[in-house]
């Protein structure tokens, strides 16, 4: 008997540093659902008509409008519930949830973990069966977390009054600047000051919801630093000027140190200025929008707050402001009034509504019970490991060759880094998005940038408070790799992905009116059609 | 007993040995080197000021539930409220899948390693598409509050006319929503209903239809739960080159005729009924659907996922169709705005719809209308009740007038709400015209005790 034990774990090591993962994502080659129908299959049932109901009601349909009962059933798939299960089940793990892995490449995001407790207390019946319509009597635990969650956005971003309405961040913008226009009109500067001003660096939807609002956008691009420009700034202000919309720091990371002189030109030149603040990660506690001299910001609760991201939403954005703004906030508002929460209507003066009921309360509770476990000692310690995480991501990812961070060399970043694989590309013709995609392979996310891409092949990586060392390590390694493979053997590259549910998808269809589908019926209809034709 | 800890369960370089070795790797001698780009003027210099946390998940737990014990749920009491927002069986295959971590914790990844999300969100469409008879759905926006403001302004888009006729009888919520989003570049006009019918008032629609509207916007059912003479209407707003636009509840669909049958141009609506729970408003979504006519595509803002081939023969593959509509792309010379909205509860509905197939969304509206046949029938026999639009099918609600017993809605319901009811939504306010009325909803889980229970509280309490 000549058997040794095999020390397994030695072969997953090179020089003391574990390998990359021999990674493979799901791939369940899953039919579109319509494909797994059998006719007649059933996958839940509807509570039966009693039969007195059934023969009371025998005549209900009669009184309906020529024309308005439908002729044809809907030609949804017949599924046993197991099997829509098995279906979905597949789909979610060809899926890469943040849980999954280390979700740092989606730079602007904020991919934090978003605790477990508050997703068990968001779905408890207390909350998930409460009809947004209730008798204020009947809510005041629900209640009484909407004034904690204003008092906490008042706390951390300087501003006196709170909505928690919008249901997300780019809601919460629009949102922003329907107080704008509202301001505005009271004091009849409406129409006349009708130019918003923002930054490239700044989120889409600071200039696309200024546009919906009726302002004409005025862009200002960086200065040789990064910074957003001054001087731009100082010629783009005229009696003209309804508000600044901007991000400090920019996508850069970079914190702009002359952000009151920019508010008090604004402010100077009869304009508002308007903090967006989606991302507000690496400040909690640190610096808030009232010191820099700001009028409003808001808070994406699903970034800064750790509430899930699910695919894109639900989620919040809430809505902060100066007393003299207030009055201009969405309807209804919480109150408390002699030691009970009232539901009131915000007043003549009120945006009125910029969505349904009161928001997303579920979010709410969820941003709720993470800053009650964490308190202030805690925000601040999210902040600062994330803004040490950031650094020490960014100091191991530049030793990498063909990367650089563009702007403010040897100066530190706050929450994130916009990175340039500018040099890379010259010297592989490898871009960008090409190794996003190849990242997928070793089960992670990588997030380019906005458009337009104003640093060259960008690539926007922001590791939050939520990852260890060793994972942000890792992440340094795929990248790493990645880089080699770049200069060694670019081909793999351009022919990713490898290791996911799918391979490298034809997208020009997806831009052709003739060929895009947008629906299964449509994919069918426009199929058949084509047949026709050709056998025409 | 102090509320003090330096590592953090959701922090892991809280650990204060690897906090100082990473900080020696960038070279950095305290955290406050980080934020040196920071104007001490702009720093705060103090703690904030927040409550005591509850470090430990038990006590965390303990704390919210308390506060949750405060909260009534409709799971406790017996709730007649609707009016936008509808207490409905959510199957538990509906949670199980909105749960997983998969889904939950994913955000905005590739076509690749999102696959499934892009899968999953085009079968949603898919399935939608099928009970809307439309060709082309969007990803969910807000609300369908949102999906109404946006589909007008499409409207206007696509027409090039800036009047947008809003019918008398949507909710004033979702009306604000339209108005507010719309009128920097959209004019709002109202069209009246007709007080005996709760319908559409055809008449005065006549009168004010001429070639400035872009579109005509109405729910059918409409917020007062009558189901309305859909090719009428159609016909009328098409003879002015306007666009109809219809708000639908798609949980009557199974029964209804869907908008596009009677020449709806552009539909939308909430998708919370397709499995979603209430959540305090936490639950909803919105949908917008048109035909597949590419300069009406073109007029989305919202994301629109589409079917593609890859380089493997048989394997399906997705992605964003034409993306250049959007501000993503074109910053504020896309249309509106896009970014995160409701996507998880796409996919829920995706998969309620699955799990109903035809036969079970055929059976959801049938009795849906039964039970609200019924309840009508039940309420109009208790003295002081009246049901002003008797004679029409109503889907999901209908208006409960109270004018005979003297009593405001405020004192019924709050009657009511000490026997553990939560009557029905009073509209007193936002609709004077109708008297001291509420509207009561009833779905799937509303029984015939259900119904007995109501009407016995409500002639207890109006006689009294």
């Amino acid at each position: 008997m000549n058997q040794v034990m095999h020390n397994i774990s030695l072969s997953r090591f090179t020089n003391g540093r574990a390998n990359l993962r021999r990674y493979h994502q799901a791939r369940w080659d899953e039919p579109v659902i319509f494909e797994l129908s059998q006719r007649g299959e059933r996958g839940v049932l509807v509570p039966e008509l009693e039969q007195e109901i059934a023969v009371a009601t025998n005549q209900a349909l009669s009184g309906l409008p020529h024309g308005m009962l439908r002729t044809q059933a809907p030609r949804l798939p017949e599924m046993s519930q197991n099997r829509v299960l098995r279906h979905y089940l597949r789909l979610s793990q060809q899926t890469l949830g943040a849980d999954l892995n280390v979700d740092v490449g989606q730079g602007t995001c904020t991919m934090k973990y978003n605790p477990k407790i508050n997703e068990q207390l968001a779905r408890d019946p207390r909350m998930s069966e409460l009809h947004p319509l209730q008798d204020a009597d009947t809510v005041q635990g629900m209640l009484h977390i909407f004034h904690q969650v204003h008092a906490l956005m008042m706390e951390v971003s300087g501003m006196d009054a709170v909505s928690l309405q919008a249901r997300s961040g780019s809601q919460a913008i629009y949102g922003n600047f329907a107080v704008l226009r509202a301001y505005q009109e009271a004091s009849g500067t409406y129409g006349v000051r009708d130019e918003v001003i923002t930054t490239i660096f700044s989120h889409p939807s600071d200039a696309a919801c200024a546009r919906l609002l009726g302002y004409r956008v005025i862009t200002l691009y960086p200065d040789a630093d990064g910074y957003p420009d001054l001087d731009a700034l100082r010629t783009a202000l005229s009696p003209r000027t309804a508000a600044l919309i901007i991000t400090n720091p920019e996508d850069t990371g970079i914190f702009n140190k002359k952000i009151r002189q920019f508010t008090d030109m604004v402010r100077a030149a009869g304009g508002v200025n308007i903090y967006d603040q989606a991302n507000a990660n690496g400040l909690l506690g640190i610096t808030r929008a009232r010191e820099a001299g700001f009028d409003m910001c808001h808070f994406n609760l699903h970034k800064t707050f750790a509430t899930p991201h699910a695919c894109g939403g639900p989620a919040v954005g809430a809505m902060c402001v100066t007393q003299e703004l207030e009055r201009f906030l969405p309807s209804p508002k919480v109150v408390l009034r002699e030691g009970s929460y009232a539901i009131d209507d915000a007043g003549p003066d009120s945006v009125g509504k910029v969505s349904a009921f009161m928001g997303t309360g579920s979010i709410v509770l969820r941003a709720y019970a993470w800053a009650m476990n964490l308190g202030a000692k805690g925000l601040r310690e999210v902040s600062e490991i994330a803004v040490l995480n950031n650094n020490y991501m960014m100091h191991e990812l530049l030793k990498i060759p063909g990367l650089s961070a563009p702007y403010a060399p040897g100066k530190r970043r706050i929450e994130q880094v916009r990175y340039s694989w500018e040099k890379l590309h010259a010297d592989t013709g490898i871009h960008s998005e090409q190794i996003g995609i190849r990242a997928a392979d070793f089960g992670v996310h990588y997030w380019t940038s906005h458009h337009p891409f104003l640093v060259p092949e960008p690539a926007t990586i922001e590791p939050t408070e939520s990852y260890s060392q060793a994972d942000l390590d890792e992440f340094v390694d795929v990248m790493r790799h990645i880089a080699h493979e770049a200069y060694t053997n670019p081909e793999t590259i351009r022919s990713a992905p490898h290791n996911c549910p799918v391979h490298a998808v034809d997208a020009s269809v997806l831009d052709d009116p003739k060929r895009w589908a947008i629906t299964w019926r449509g994919y069918q209809r426009k199929l058949r059609s084509q047949e026709a034709k050709q056998s025409a | 007993m102090t509320n003090s800890i330096d590592v953090y369960p959701y922090i892991p370089n809280s650990v204060p040995e690897v906090k100082a070795r990473m900080l020696a790797a960038i070279g950095a001698n305290s955290m406050e080197e980080l934020y040196a780009e920071i104007p001490p003027e702009l720093r705060m210099q103090r703690p904030l000021s927040l409550p005591e946390p509850f470090l430990s998940e038990h006590r965390l737990k303990r704390h919210v539930q308390s506060l949750l014990a405060k909260n009534k749920s409709c799971a406790e009491a017996l709730s007649f409220l609707g009016g936008g927002c509808y207490q409905h069986h959510v199957p538990a295959v509906c949670d199980e899948i909105n749960g997983r971590s998969e889904f939950l914790t994913a955000y905005a990844g590739e076509p690749y390693d999102d696959a499934g999300r892009f899968q999953a969100l085009f079968e949603y469409a898919s399935m939608l598409g099928e009970m809307l008879e439309m060709d082309v759905v969007s990803i969910p926006t807000f609300d369908g509050h949102q999906a109404a403001a946006t589909a007008v302004r499409m409207a206007g888009r696509h027409t090039g006319r800036k009047v947008v006729l809003v019918a008398e009888h949507v909710s004033p919520d979702k009306y604000s929503v339209m108005q507010n989003y719309g009128r920097s570049d959209l004019e709002f006009r109202r069209v009246p209903f007709d007080l005996a019918t709760g319908t559409l008032d055809m008449g005065r629609l006549a009168s004010i239809l001429d070639e400035q509207v872009a579109c005509l916007f109405l729910d059918n059912p409409s917020y007062l739960g009558v189901i309305q003479d859909g090719p009428a209407i159609a016909a009328a707003v098409h003879a002015f080159g306007a666009l109809l636009v219809v708000g639908v509840d798609p949980s009557c669909l199974g029964v209804i005729a869907p908008p596009s049958s009677y020449g709806a141009d552009i539909v939308c609506g909430d998708i919370q009924s397709l499995g979603m729970h209430m959540s305090y408003g936490g639950g909803h979504g919105g949908f917008i659907a048109t035909q597949d006519d590419e300069a009406l595509v073109m007029q989305y803002p919202s994301r629109l996922f589409g079917i593609a081939p890859t380089k493997v023969p048989g394997e399906y593959g997705f992605g964003d169709v034409a993306y250049s509509r959007t501000s993503f792309d074109k910053r504020e010379n896309g249309n509106e705005f896009v970014g995160t909205a409701a996507a998880l509860w796409g996919i829920t509905a995706g998969v309620y719809m699955a799990l109903m197939g035809p036969q079970g969304m055929r059976d959801l509206a049938h009795t849906i209308i039964c039970r609200n046949a019924y309840a009508k029938q039940q309420l109009a026999s208790v003295t002081g009740v009246r049901i002003p639009h008797a004679e029409q099918v109503h889907f999901k609600e209908f208006v409960v007038n109270f004018d005979a017993s003297g009593k405001s809605v405020q004192t019924i319901n709050r009657a009511l709400l000490e026997q553990g009811i939560f009557g029905g939504h009073d509209l007193s306010h936002a609709f004077p015209v109708l008297g001291q009325c509420a509207l009561y909803s009833f779905t799937e889980v509303h029984s015939q005790e259900d119904v007995a229970t109501l009407c016995a509280a409500l002639a207890t309490i109006l006689t009294k």
